[in-house]
């Protein structure tokens, strides 16, 4: 295999991960928690490929793809709830979402 | 001369990756976040061929930088200006200092786990054929190994489609909010 090793695929995969993790504790809104968790996802997506490659098994792949529309589910979800905050002028700030009574 | 090549694209993928990932995360204005997104699924895919996957970096493009970001735009931009004007988040300050740690901990335990244990292991991937990765292959494995996850996953997208049809129905309903009372 040219290029790099799949340690640096790892290695990757992790600063990513933790850079999604951190947006979805740091910041306030909503959006972009959503967003935060796309980036977390794609990080194991790419850890997944990576062993799939180094083992030269396209299973992982397989699982990639279930992620993937594991992941848009879960956009579809998300926004419909966010979209609904929005309808009803409730500010989007996660840390003032208290109760989940309508 | 090739493997030269490859790291120099490589290591662009990765900068792009890690730099969009950084300005998702701090951006105040959330469709500039999205917009940063599109970069990262885009970097990502380009790692993905790397990795002799081709119809999962087509897919990528596809669905996530096609329908998961065109659908994150729309909202964004159905909601209006929502830049903050402190995004990140309230508490008391040993919260983010936590938040931090927790985060830089997962990256501390992977690269001290790569390192130590399976540096040897990790370097010697297995010889693949040309078509490894191809949409033949893939399907293949989805109609005959893994056919009870194509099947789970077509009811998680059926139950999604359902879910969001239902929360954008009632949020129409909801304008009023004691209306929805009244009715249901």
């Amino acid at each position: 295999m040219r290029g790099p090793d799949i340690q640096w695929y790892v290695i990757l995969s992790a600063i990513l991960f933790s850079v999604g993790a951190l947006g979805v504790m740091l910041r306030r809104s909503p959006l972009i928690i959503l967003l935060s968790v796309e980036i977390m996802l794609n990080s194991a997506n790419l850890l997944l490929i990576a062993f799939s490659r180094l083992h030269g098994r396209e299973d992982g792949q397989i699982f990639a793809i279930s992620v993937m529309a594991v992941a848009a589910s879960e956009v579809v979800v998300g926004l419909g709830m966010i979209v609904a905050m929005g309808r009803r002028n409730v500010e989007l700030d996660v840390d003032k979402l208290r109760t989940l009574r309508g | 001369m090739a493997n030269f090549l490859v790291w120099v694209v490589w290591l662009g993928a990765a900068f792009g990756c890690l730099v969009s990932a950084l300005a998702v995360v701090s951006f105040r204005n959330p469709f500039y976040s999205a917009l940063a997104l599109i970069g990262n699924l885009a970097s990502l895919a380009v790692l993905f061929l790397l990795l002799s996957g081709e119809f999962v970096a087509a897919g990528q493009v596809l669905v996530y930088g096609g329908a998961v970001m065109v659908m994150f735009l729309f909202v964004i931009a159905y909601l209006g200006d929502k830049s903050e004007e402190s995004p990140w988040s309230g508490g008391p300050s040993w919260l983010i200092v936590g938040a931090v740690l927790a985060g830089g901990a997962i990256l501390a335990e992977v690269i001290v786990v790569v390192s130590l244990k399976a540096g040897n292991f990790l370097s010697s991937p297995q010889p693949v054929t040309r078509s490894f990765g191809s949409p033949a292959a893939l399907g293949r494995l989805f109609l005959t190994d893994h056919l009870l996850a194509f099947e789970v996953t077509s009811i998680v997208l059926l139950v999604a489609a359902v879910g969001g049809v239902v929360l954008g129905s009632h949020a129409r309903q909801g304008e009023d909010p004691t209306e929805v009372h009244a009715r249901t």
